[in-house]
């Protein structure tokens, strides 16, 4: 019974957000509005679920001695914001802004910056020419590699010529195949879940 | 007013239709007709075939390493998404039949994620394979949780699970963006068999390079009924199919038609850019 009503809910909405999109009344503009701010509303009850859900999974964790370092860290810092907010307010010169600035930031961007040695890992396994194909791909990314470099352009005058033919025609053309793909699949499944043939997502399949 | 007055009200009145939307409209309702067809014609025609995808069929060989290994199994359906995305729906698609299978063989099922309503969904879809399969006991929630919502957190805090846990596969399904080659590096270094799937054409390069097995565009959505084997969902598979011959045929049309305009010299032709 209750999957049924679910289903229910999912198809009018659905059907509704689907209508709404073809039109630019303010009613149909005022419906899709409405939606989005109920689901920012279910977004922040499903938040507090998230912290409370985290909270508990790393009480219990430390309590089993698993990862305890780790975890209690997670947990200071968990705690450490909201209270720095609420103490000292979220402006400048704020303990909250200097620990977002100066903690929070510099961390985010040490794990961005790893993306720089992991291409590097990366390209160096990916580009051997181990097979036709392979040595097409390779030769393919000196060429573009160059050409974006500061001795592509002198080096000579058909590199970065070459290398945006590369990009605007056959790289762009798998490119778009792909997306074409993704379109229709992106397409098929909502469909199915407005209909209810896709069940998964309640949790079974059928 | 009956229904149909009000539906030609509103097709007519330029406040209730969007005019310049007319094309998306008419190519949305052709897509519709088409996938309804395949789907609700299907029994006269045999049962529908998917060609075999690699990255599909590396699954079972995936989840028993794992087994063999005594290892966890980590899926994660990556930052980029929320649940009204289709490539998360597909990704749950793909968790239900890798928790129905890791319930079985007793394997742990590791599920870090960055959004609270994922977190809730997949624990309910995990619940409910482990309930199919006939182990609920088996069933963890704490191990299908939130992390944060923070990008580089997120990639960081699944970074640590991949290096301490050292899970024997790694599933990195759904929507993900700078943190994809972060974690399928980690994952590569740790030697876990990886299957991967998005629907980002820029991160999709990353996965080839660094996972085992890539699901390249529609694979992904494809997954649902190629693991399944649902005659339902297969015939919107078929459907897919169905329209990408269609496109593929205006597109011929198309490159003819601006081909002889070229040539001709006569002025450029738009009915087709519609």
């Amino acid at each position: 019974m209750n999957r049924r009503v679910a289903l229910v809910i999912c198809f009018g909405f659905g059907v509704v957000m689907f209508a709404q999109y073809f039109s630019k009344h303010p009613l149909a503009r005022g419906v899709n509005q409405a939606v989005l701010e109920y689901w920012q509303i279910i977004f922040a009850f499903a938040l507090l679920l998230g912290v409370v859900s985290f909270f508990q999974n790393n009480i219990k964790q430390i309590g089993h001695g698993s990862d305890r370092p780790y975890r209690t860290v997670s947990l200071v810092g968990l705690l450490a914001m909201p209270v720095a907010a609420v103490i000292g307010g979220i402006g400048a010169g704020s303990p909250f802004l200097w620990i977002f600035e100066n903690v929070q930031a510099p961390m985010q961007s040490t794990v961005f910056a790893l993306l720089a040695f992991f291409v590097a890992s990366a390209s160096f396994r990916g580009f051997r020419a181990r097979s036709v194909p392979a040595a097409i791909l390779l030769g393919a990314a000196i060429l573009i590699l160059l050409s974006r470099s500061a001795i592509g352009g002198p080096l000579s005058g058909w590199l970065p010529d070459t290398a945006d033919w590369i990009r605007h025609h056959p790289s762009m053309a798998a490119r778009r195949a792909i997306l074409i793909g993704i379109g229709l699949g992106s397409l098929t499944t909502s469909l199915r879940v407005i209909v209810g043939i896709e069940r998964t997502w309640l949790g079974g399949k059928k | 007013m009956s229904g149909f007055s009000l539906l030609v009200i509103a097709a007519t009145d330029p406040a209730w239709f969007d005019v310049d939307k007319l094309p998306v409209l008419i190519a949305a309702i052709v897509s519709i007709i088409v996938i309804f067809y395949a789907t609700f014609h299907r029994s006269r025609r045999g049962k529908f075939q998917v060609r075999e995808i690699a990255g599909l069929k590396a699954v079972e060989d995936a989840i028993g390493r794992c087994t063999e290994m005594a290892r966890p199994l980590l899926f994660t359906p990556g930052w980029g998404g929320d649940i009204q995305r289709p490539t998360t729906i597909a990704s749950m698609n793909i968790l239900a039949h890798v928790a129905e299978k890791t319930a079985q063989y007793d394997c742990r099922l590791v599920y870090p994620t960055h959004d609270p309503v994922i977190m809730a969904v997949a624990q309910e879809v995990t619940r409910e394979a482990y309930a199919r399969a006939g182990c609920a006991d088996r069933y963890r929630q704490d191990d299908i949780s939130y992390v944060t919502s923070s990008q580089f957190g997120y990639a960081a805090a699944v970074d640590g699970q991949i290096s301490r846990l050292k899970p024997a596969s790694v599933f990195l399904l759904g929507t993900f963006e700078a943190e994809s080659l972060i974690l399928a590096e980690t994952g590569n270094s740790i030697g876990a068999i990886q299957i991967a799937g998005t629907d980002s054409t820029i991160q999709l390069s990353f996965f080839i390079v660094a996972c085992d097995y890539t699901l390249i565009g529609e694979e992904l959505f494809v997954a649902s009924g190629y693991l399944s084997g649902d005659d339902s969902i297969l015939a919107s598979v078929r459907a897919q199919d169905m329209l990408k011959v269609l496109i593929g045929l205006l597109l011929v049309v198309a490159v003819v038609w601006n081909t002889i305009c070229e040539l001709t010299g006569a002025a450029e032709q738009s009915w087709w850019s519609f």
